[in-house]
């Protein structure tokens, strides 16, 4: 019976779309003039992204003393927020290619944005030390290269240069993972516009421009499809194509996994190879990339909260995505939690006086409010998500979320900063303050990520309409075709909460 | 280049199990299967087409990979040990463990790009590509099977009528350049 399989694996798709429907759904906020929520978004965040700019224009004309970095705190602002982004980032790497390693079928209806999100993080993340670099028009001298300077080479002995190559290669492999995945819905695209503009193809130049004429729809169409046959290389769906696809999306999943990984434990690096006290263990990489996955699955639950009710994708990212990346986040959130108590047990248990000052100082120092915020919001909130009902119920996740990200934030934070404003030495204690440019900065950079996330998903389909597709078509043949559901409100009720004998059978059922 | 046009036998199913089907019966017959377009690949396509050699994109990524790996180490060793050696903290020049950071990105990021540019190469994927389609809305919801009608000795009547019984929607015969 189709219900019986259905309660032992609630449905990914629900609703019962036709192939044509799923294109209609996604494509739709593509062909159509945004509403105002969406203007009034993007003008906030394009405001915040004009806060950034003005602000990091402003530090590099003046100089990076215009930040409250002192003798002591040589890191802190900028440093927080290149390691959070960067760990957004993770998320969307774990769902993309982890995920398909582990053949989630869960990931098709938000691994999408998920890598977009990464794209952008990672963008975001890039700034911070290129700006932190005071003069960052010489960046590319990160880069060994033959020079007049000497030949004067990088030094391949600092975990910042492993930080360039790490970063580059992350951005490009994401970049490039993300790029496959869309060509073939690229190739939907540009063949449903193909559809409206049938004649096109036969006219040359001058019979285009005069048919398009002052035709605002032609003239966006006739864009739009140029955009997309560009960018879709001449897609067909052959299927000797999706045979070598399919293997370069695995080889490359293969590849991004160990890739992830590498990346933040090279970010984690950079703090674990010094001999600061809180800094220098051994445990930062594996803790790094668990609270990287933590803080990116917080973004993305945040953002696709937002974008299923906002763009009405209730029936493709249903409540068993969210319940899905809610269990995540509770592992994720306990692995860190036993990370801070290893830290502090380690700290206490070794016998250091430094290393155990270190502890203290970050728990009832003077940065204490910082220690515990971070340590409520990642360790005790997330333990709300033991109870199924709340990892279904939307506003909790959404709230949780939030506090999530505020409390990994304020991880990097209490680990740059509280280790570095009381060192060995007493004489050099002291406080830092974030200026108004950081904060403006930050804000920039939330700007930034924001706006490269709404201008997504009006230009490319949200959804791996491909992927969804396929998995539908999987749905149907183990578990039958799913029972219609009359309204897409009813969409928010967990699926096994409707009772078999009430679900109506489509005809033609072969279960 | 416009090359010349093919004659081309098309059958268009509305479902994937179907095409499958009637795909792997017209090869049991002895018809080759010319391509087949759908939306998304179907599993056991290859067998049923009669694709029995799998991609060698992954002889690429090795390849390229160790390439990547072989650079990396060069390069490091090259700039740190040989040509200017600087005494940084005391380390040594030839510090290999250092190295192992770099040289694993730089073989990932080897490997990945030069599968993906493989991909496009072997797939014939290139920006401008513009081919007749021979199948309308296989990117959509049609799944469609093409056989090359090169001369008499295709047995056209008994692959149209397989395709019959399978339950195609649409069959036609169509000439595209090719």
């Amino acid at each position: 019976m189709a219900s019986d399989a259905t309660q032992l694996r609630p449905r990914l798709v629900e609703g019962n779309p036709s192939f044509r429907q799923i294109t209609e759904d996604i494509a739709r906020p593509l062909d159509r003039t945004p509403d105002w929520t969406w203007w009034a978004t993007f003008a906030f965040t394009l405001s915040a992204l004009l806060v950034g700019v003005g602000m990091v224009t402003y530090q590099i004309m003046t100089g990076i003393g215009v930040w409250g970095l002192n003798g002591s705190v040589g890191w802190a602002f900028d440093i927080t927020n290149f390691v959070f982004w960067i760990g957004i980032g993770h998320a969307g790497t774990l769902i993309s290619a982890i995920l398909l390693l582990f053949r989630q079928k869960w990931r098709t209806s938000i691994n999408r944005s998920a890598e977009a999100m990464t794209i952008f993080a990672v963008m975001c993340a890039a700034i911070f030390p290129l700006i932190h670099m005071g003069r960052p028009w010489l960046a590319f001298w990160a880069i060994p290269y033959p020079n007049l300077r000497g030949p004067l080479w990088v030094n391949f002995r600092s975990p910042l240069l492993w930080d360039v190559f790490a970063i580059n290669t992350y951005f490009i492999i994401s970049a490039v993972f993300w790029y496959i995945g869309l060509v073939p819905d690229l190739a939907t695209l540009r063949d449903r516009i193909s559809a409206r503009l049938e004649r096109i193809g036969q006219m040359n130049i001058f019979q285009r421009v005069r048919w398009v004429g002052l035709n605002l729809r032609r003239w966006a169409d006739w864009h739009k499809w140029r955009a997309y046959s560009l960018l879709s290389l001449g897609w067909d769906g052959s299927n000797r194509t999706w045979h070598r696809y399919e293997v370069a999306s695995l080889i490359l999943a293969g590849l991004a996994t160990p890739l992830v990984l590498s990346v933040h434990t090279i970010v984690s690096f950079d703090f674990a190879t010094s001999v600061l006290p809180g800094w220098h263990t051994t445990i930062f990489p594996p803790y790094f990339v668990a609270g990287a996955v933590f803080s990116g699955f917080a973004m993305v639950l945040t953002l696709l909260i937002i974008a299923r009710r906002t763009m009405r994708l209730e029936i493709y990212i249903t409540l068993k995505h969210l319940d899905a990346m809610a269990k995540i986040m509770l592992l994720t959130g306990s692995i860190v939690g036993l990370a801070y108590s290893t830290e502090v047990f380690v700290a206490w248990y070794s016998g250091n006086l430094y290393e155990r000052f270190a502890f203290f100082n970050r728990a009832f120092g003077p940065y204490w409010w910082s220690y515990w915020i971070m340590f409520s919001c990642n360790v005790f909130i997330p333990q709300l998500l033991w109870v199924p009902k709340l990892r279904r119920h939307v506003p909790t996740l959404f709230v949780v979320s939030i506090l999530v990200n505020i409390g990994m934030w304020f991880e990097r934070f209490v680990i740059i900063v509280t280790s570095l404003h009381r060192s060995q030495l007493p004489s050099s204690w002291t406080m830092y303050t974030p200026t108004i440019i950081e904060v403006g900065t930050l804000i920039g950079s939330f700007g930034l990520f924001f706006t490269c996330f709404l201008l997504f998903i009006r230009v490319l389909p949200s959804i791996a309409m491909w992927e969804v597709k396929s998995v539908l078509s999987h749905e149907r043949k183990t578990l039958g075709p799913a029972p219609d559901k009359a309204a897409s409100d009813e969409v928010e009720q967990p699926a096994d909460s409707v009772a078999p004998e009430l679900r109506i059978k489509p005809e033609g059922a072969h279960a | 280049m416009p090359k010349d046009p093919k004659r081309f036998l098309i059958a268009s199913f509305d479902d994937d199990e179907k095409i499958l089907d009637s795909v792997r019966r017209v090869r049991e017959a002895g018809v080759k299967i010319y391509d087949v377009y759908s939306p998304y690949p179907i599993h056991g396509m290859d067998e049923a087409m009669g694709i029995d050699r799998r991609t060698r994109l992954p002889r690429v990524t090795l390849v390229m990979g160790l390439m990547g790996t072989l650079t990396a180490l060069g390069l490091q060793f090259f700039c740190a040990v040989w040509d200017w050696p600087i005494n940084v903290g005391g380390k040594p020049a030839n510090s290999t463990l250092a190295f192992v950071p770099i040289t694993f990105e730089l073989t990932i990021l080897f490997g990945g790009l030069s599968t993906a540019a493989a991909l496009f190469f072997r797939a014939g994927l290139f920006p401008g590509r513009s081919l007749e389609p021979l199948a309308m809305g296989a990117t959509e919801d049609r799944f469609a099977a093409a056989v090359w009608l090169r001369d008499d000795a295709v047995d056209e009547a008994t692959a149209k009528r397989i395709f019959h019984e399978g339950g195609a929607v649409q069959i036609e015969e169509k000439e595209v350049r090719r």
